[in-house]
């Protein structure tokens, strides 16, 4: 442990492991005693190729890929940053959501390095380290802030008040997250998995206003935060089946943008919508869907005429990583929260207001 | 990191001395047991210093490291101490077992000791007092068992995953494992793995084998097929 010349603790190393669905990812961070956190190194493996060709996550198969990328990933992690497990001070791991069996690993694996090093363990929630993530990139967040977290396993909007204290849900899809309707339509239009990169590339190529694609939830009466992207799909499967069988040729390009278009629309309506009615100035968009182009095109232009200011961390901070889990363990370590059990559960459907497991 | 020669505990010529681990780590999820013990190989013949084996088939990632703290505390020893850590590969449900071998992989890096692995079915066996031929089997659920053929501590057929009915059991009088009465032979103990039949059964003196789980089954997952129309004629 570091700590100054008066004994009292200026700055500790915390070690953040996720394996909540396909990738494994190991991180280091150095809390300040300030409560600044400062990235050092993030070291991620991911099982992705193995999945494609069932055009989804596949349970079994990550959960076999974690237990084998662990060890070498936490390798590469102290590599990274030059340290050695005997120089970390605190280790978090997240304990949901995400796939049973894929948690299961990171969480076992956790509570070993933990024990065996004698420092305290903090099951932190996955969707709290999607917000935590950009205080490496930039800073503290300010005491209130808007989350849109969106990636191919969630579409939330969460308020943050303090990001290792108290996070609560403002909207959530009611089907399909935006990442996995990406997919779906890569899917109907024979683009490969996973469907955001190609789908953002060909959206490049076409026009946005091409096609009219409905946005889900956005009627007088309908929830104001919430999302829905199931019918955005069906609607796209229509549109192209109709074509086909006129036998026409199916427009790509045109397809992509109206879709993406209708997505990025309807998610930063609502992200900007919800801030305004919150009364707060800063939205960060997270979660690997974030990397679109569109969305964050969009997201800039809405948040600079309604003055909200944007924080986008880079792509890779933005798809799972342990240093998001290293990051919203340091928060919480700062915060003064007590450390989770070693009976502690690894909890497929964490709620998300749950930001560490007591 | 304390060593003592290997001749202490089995025979092998003066020329032929190895060094191995003293005090060891044994873990197992292979079954509805949760298996954590410690065991001291100073003495001659290998000692149980403690041991938790709890029965539940869904608790293993809940239990396992509890049980293990128990153990390092009642036999006094903490990680710093430890020189080997020996665990079970399988077979068995995947999701258990994983939970075992990822604290065994961790506990090694964390401790810098190696991990040994051992086939879960070898550990009931060498733990078995059966001189002849000795049939393992545990359950593989969806009505399947893994079995192994033993004779003596040395496996001769398997590991395998069968319906009961197909595993071969002419030639063996008895059976060790959780369902050695399901393949229709007389049982005799242990029913599931135990720390003195894992330490028993690990290549202590060896370079370590990598740490593999043994599934013995591809993973559920399908392609998916044409897709569906949408449209309604
Ligand atoms: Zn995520």
């Amino acid at each position: 442990m570091s700590r100054d010349t008066g004994g009292v603790m200026s700055e500790r190393i915390v070690l953040g492991i996720e394996s909540s669905c396909d990738e494994t990812g190991v991180g280091l961070v150095r809390l300040s005693a300030d409560g600044r956190v400062e990235l050092l190194a993030d070291a991620v493996a991911s099982s992705v190729d193995e999945h494609a060709r069932f055009g989804g996550v596949v349970p079994e198969i990550a959960s076999r890929a974690h237990l084998a990328a662990m060890a070498p990933t936490m390798r590469r992690a102290l590599d990274e940053s030059g340290l050695s497990l005997s120089d970390v001070d605190a280790i978090a791991v997240t304990a949901g959501p995400g796939l049973a069996g894929a948690l299961m690993v990171g969480v076992a694996s956790a509570k070993a390095y933990a024990t065996a090093l004698n420092v305290p363990l903090f099951g932190v929630n996955h969707l709290g380290g999607h917000v935590a993530v950009d205080t490496l990139e930039h800073g503290p967040l300010p005491e209130r802030c808007l989350a849109l977290l969106v990636s191919g396993g969630h579409s939330q909007l969460l308020l943050v008040e303090g990001v290792g204290e108290k996070i609560t849900e403002v909207g959530t899809t009611i089907d399909d997250a935006a990442g996995e309707a990406y997919d779906k339509v890569a899917r109907i239009l024979d683009l490969p998995y996973p469907g955001g990169p190609p789908i953002d590339q060909q959206a490049k190529l076409g026009d946005p206003k091409a096609i009219a694609f409905p946005r889900g939830l956005t009627g007088p009466r309908d929830a104001k935060y919430d999302f829905s992207f199931s019918g955005l799909k069906t609607a796209v499967a229509r549109w192209v089946e109709t074509e086909q069988r006129a036998g026409r040729d199916i427009p790509i390009p045109d397809v992509c943008a109206s879709f993406q278009e209708a997505v990025a629309d309807v998610l930063t309506a609502k992200a900007v919508r919800a801030a305004r009615d919150h009364d707060i100035d800063t939205l960060v968009i997270s979660g690997g869907v974030a990397a679109n182009s569109r969305l964050s095109e969009l997201a800039r232009e809405r948040c600079a005429a309604a003055g909200i200011t944007l924080r986008v961390p880079r792509p890779r901070l933005c798809t799972d990583n342990g240093a998001m889990i290293a990051a919203l363990g340091a928060h919480v370590l700062h915060s003064g929260a007590k450390p989770s059990p070693l009976d502690m559960p690894a909890n497929p459907g964490l709620p998300v207001h749950t930001i560490v497991v007591q | 990191m304390r060593w003592c020669p290997l001749t202490r505990w089995t025979s092998v010529t003066s020329a032929d001395v190895r060094w191995i681990a003293v005090l060891v780590i044994a873990l197992d999820t292979s079954t509805p047991a949760v298996t954590a013990g410690l065991v001291d190989l100073d003495e001659g013949s290998p000692r149980v210093l403690a041991e938790r084996v709890t029965i539940n088939p869904r608790a293993h990632g809940e239990l396992l490291m509890p049980q293990l703290v128990d153990v390092m505390e009642e036999a006094g020893r903490g990680f710093a101490d430890v020189d080997a850590i020996v665990a079970g590969i399988g077979p068995g449900p995947f999701t258990g077992l994983r939970v075992g071998l990822a604290t065994a992989a961790a506990l090694g890096q964390a401790c810098d000791v190696p991990v040994h692995p051992v086939c879960s079915l070898d550990a009931i066996a060498a733990a078995a007092e059966v001189t002849g031929p000795l049939l393992v089997a545990t359950d593989a659920r969806r009505k399947e068992t893994y079995w192994a053929v033993y004779d003596g501590a040395t496996r001769v057929d398997g590991p395998h995953v069968a319906c009961p009915a197909d595993v071969p059991t002419s030639g063996c009088a008895v059976a060790a494992g959780e369902l050695a009465e399901a393949v229709g032979l007389d049982a005799v103990e242990p029913r599931f793995p135990t720390p003195a039949g894992l330490v028993a059964a690990a290549a202590l003196d060896a370079d370590p084998e990598p740490l593999v789980p043994l599934y013995l089954r591809r993973p559920d997952a399908e392609e998916p097929g044409k897709r569906k129309s949408v449209l309604t004629r």
